[in-house]
C-alpha cells in the first residue's frame, strides 16, 4: 500500500496538479489574445462577458463533481482538486463580475445597482457570487480545523445554492435558445442528485 | 458613395441638435477630467470620440454584416454570416394577399422595380440594448404599400419571413414558431421612416445574413421589428401576431418602440452600447426620431403598448 501511496501522490504532483493549472489559467491568455486580435466579433465587451462566466460556472460544476468522484473511486487524492476547481470558479467569477463593472458598465454604480436590485437574473447572479466569497475565504486547511469539519461542512454545502443561483442567471441570461444553459443546468442537477442518492455512511 | 436624403428626413436626424450640445458639455468636462487626473491624452481622446460624444458615426460594414440577430440562421450572431452563404435571394417572389385589391404573386421587379431607390443612414437600436448606425439603401415602404392597393378597411400589414428549413437551417429546430412574422399598424406603414431596404453601404444587394432580398426597417423601433427576406404581405382588419410577441409577449410588444422608460423585463433599456465604443450612451425616445414618430402614438399607454 505504501509505494501505491506515494506513487499517487508523485502522479499528483508531477502531473496532474500542473495539468489543473493549466486547464485554469490558459483560457485566461486566449481570451486576452482574442481581444487583441479583434476576434471576439463585433461586441467583444459582451463576448468577454459570456465567456467569462461560462468558465466560472464551468469550474463551479466540475467542482461539484469530485465528490461523487471520489465515492466512487475512493480516491482521496480527489479532495485537494475539489478546492482548487472551486478557487478556480470563484477568479473566473471575479473575472466575471470585473468585466460586468468595468468594461460593461464602467462604474456605473447608479445603474449597476438599478441593474442588481431591479432585474432578478442579475440579482440572482450576484447571489451566486456573494455565497462564494465565504466559501473562499474559508478554503484553507486552517480554516477546516477552526471551524470544525462539521461546521466546515455545512457552510460549504452554500455551494449548492451558488450552483443552483449560477445555472438560473444562465437560463435567464438568454434571449431565446436555452439549449446551453440547460446543458449546464442538466450536469450540475445530475452532480446534486447523486449526493441525494448515494449518502455517505454515516461516521460518527 | 453617394448618399442622398429625400427632402422629408432633416439632416438634423443623424445628429439631433441636443446630442451636438451634449458634445460641446462632454468635451468641457473631458478637459477638467484631464487636469485632474492621470489618464492619458490617447485615452481622453478614446473616450470624447466613444460613449461621452454620442455621435453618430456610422457602424463598420463588417460588424453590421457579421454580427446578426436572424435566428433563421442560427441563434448565434457569428452564424448567419457563415450559415447563409450560399443562401439564394433570386428569382424572389412576394405574395401579397388580405384586404388589397388583387391579392396575388408579384416578383420582386414587380414589388419593388421602379420606385425610387434612396440612401437612408438609420440609427438601429436592438432590444438587447447594442445599436448600430447603418447606410440602408431601399425603398419606401408606403410607395410599395400604393403600388398593391389595400383596401381602406386595411388596419395592419403583416410581414412574413420565408420558411424553407432546407435554405434556412436555423428553422430546423424551433427557437421560434416558425415562419418569423412581423406587422404594423397602417399609419407606421405609411410613414415617410418606414423603409423596405434592399441593400446597404451602398450597394444594391443586401447580404444575406442582413435579410436578402427585400427587409423592413423601421428606424424608430427596437431592430426585431424588422422582419428580414419578406416573401409574405398582408393586409388585414385586426392587430396580426407577430413572432417575439408570441414567443414571450411580456417581454416583447407588438409596437417594440425604443423607449428608454421601459425596461425589459430582464434589463434596462435606458443605456445603450453602440457598437465599436466602450461607454454605454443614453437610449433615446424612439430612438431619437420622437420629432417625426412621436404624434402616431399620442394618446397611448406606452408602459401598456410596449
Amino acid at each position: 500500500m505504501a509505494p501505491d501511496q506515494s506513487k499517487i501522490e508523485h502522479l499528483v504532483r508531477r502531473v496532474i496538479r500542473p495539468a489543473m493549472w493549466a486547464l485554469v489559467i490558459l483560457p485566461a491568455p486566449m481570451l486576452v489574445a482574442q481581444l487583441l486580435l479583434d476576434q471576439l466579433g463585433a461586441d467583444p465587451i459582451d463576448k468577454l462577458e459570456r465567456l467569462t462566466g461560462h468558465w466560472a460556472l464551468r469550474f463551479l460544476i466540475a467542482s461539484l463533481a469530485v465528490t461523487p468522484l471520489m465515492r466512487l473511486t475512493g480516491w482521496g487524492w480527489l479532495v485537494a482538486q475539489r478546492r482548487f476547481l472551486g478557487l478556480a470558479a470563484f477568479f473566473w467569477a471575479i473575472g466575471h463580475l470585473s468585466v460586468y463593472t468595468v468594461l460593461d458598465w464602467f462604474f456605473d454604480w447608479q445603474e449597476i445597482t438599478k441593474d442588481i436590485l431591479k432585474h432578478l437574473y442579475i440579482t440572482v447572479g450576484m447571489t451566486a457570487f456573494v455565497l462564494m466569497v465565504p466559501l473562499a475565504l474559508t478554503s484553507t486547511k486552517a480554516s477546516i480545523k477552526r471551524l470544525g469539519g462539521v461546521r466546515w461542512n455545512r457552510l460549504h454545502s452554500l455551494v449548492y445554492v451558488s450552483v443552483i443561483a449560477g445555472c438560473l442567471h444562465f437560463f435567464w441570461a438568454v434571449k431565446k435558445d436555452v439549449t446551453e444553459p440547460l446543458i449546464y443546468a442538466g450536469i450540475a442537477m445530475v452532480l446534486l442528485a447523486f449526493r441525494v442518492v448515494w449518502q455517505p455512511p454515516a461516521r460518527r | 458613395m453617394l448618399i442622398r436624403r429625400p427632402d422629408d428626413i432633416p439632416s438634423s436626424e443623424i445628429t439631433p441638435e441636443s446630442l451636438y450640445q451634449n458634445r460641446r458639455q462632454f468635451m468641457g468636462t473631458a478637459g477638467a477630467l484631464a487636469l485632474g487626473t492621470v489618464l492619458s491624452p490617447a485615452a481622453l481622446e478614446a473616450m470624447a470620440r466613444t460613449g461621452g460624444a454620442q455621435e453618430d458615426k456610422v457602424t463598420p460594414e463588417e460588424d453590421a454584416t457579421s454580427y446578426n440577430n436572424f435566428y433563421e440562421f442560427g441563434t448565434d450572431k457569428e452564424e448567419p454570416k457563415v450559415l447563409s452563404r450560399g443562401f439564394v435571394s433570386t428569382p424572389w417572389t412576394v405574395q401579397v394577399e388580405g384586404l388589397v385589391k388583387k391579392p396575388r404573386p408579384y416578383s420582386y421587379d414587380e414589388l419593388v422595380g421602379k420606385i425610387a431607390v434612396q440612401d437612408r443612414t438609420y440609427r438601429m437600436r436592438c432590444v438587447e440594448a447594442w445599436s448600430m448606425v447603418i447606410p440602408w439603401r431601399g425603398v419606401q415602404l408606403r410607395d410599395v404599400i400604393n403600388r398593391v392597393e389595400p383596401l381602406p378597411s386595411a388596419k395592419f400589414v403583416e410581414f412574413t419571413t420565408l420558411f424553407d428549413p432546407k435554405r434556412m437551417p436555423g428553422q430546423r429546430s424551433a427557437v421560434l414558431p416558425w415562419p418569423y412574422k412581423e406587422a404594423l399598424r397602417m399609419d407606421e406603414a405609411m410613414h415617410p421612416l418606414a423603409l423596405l431596404a434592399t441593400g446597404m453601404y451602398g450597394k444594391s444587394t443586401l447580404p444575406p445574413q442582413n435579410g436578402a432580398p427585400l427587409r423592413l426597417v423601421t428606424p424608430w423601433k427596437y431592430g426585431f421589428k424588422g422582419v428580414k427576406s419578406i416573401v409574405k404581405i398582408r393586409f388585414t382588419d385586426r392587430m396580426p401576431n407577430t413572432t417575439w410577441n408570441d414567443a414571450n409577449p411580456s417581454e416583447y410588444g407588438f409596437y417594440a418602440n425604443v423607449n428608454p422608460t421601459v425596461d425589459h423585463p430582464r434589463w434596462s433599456q435606458a443605456k445603450e452600447r453602440r457598437i465599436g465604443e466602450f461607454l454605454k450612451r443614453n437610449t433615446l425616445m424612439f430612438n431619437g426620431y420622437a420629432d417625426q414618430v412621436a404624434s402616431l402614438y399620442s394618446g397611448m399607454d406606452l408602459r401598456r403598448n410596449y
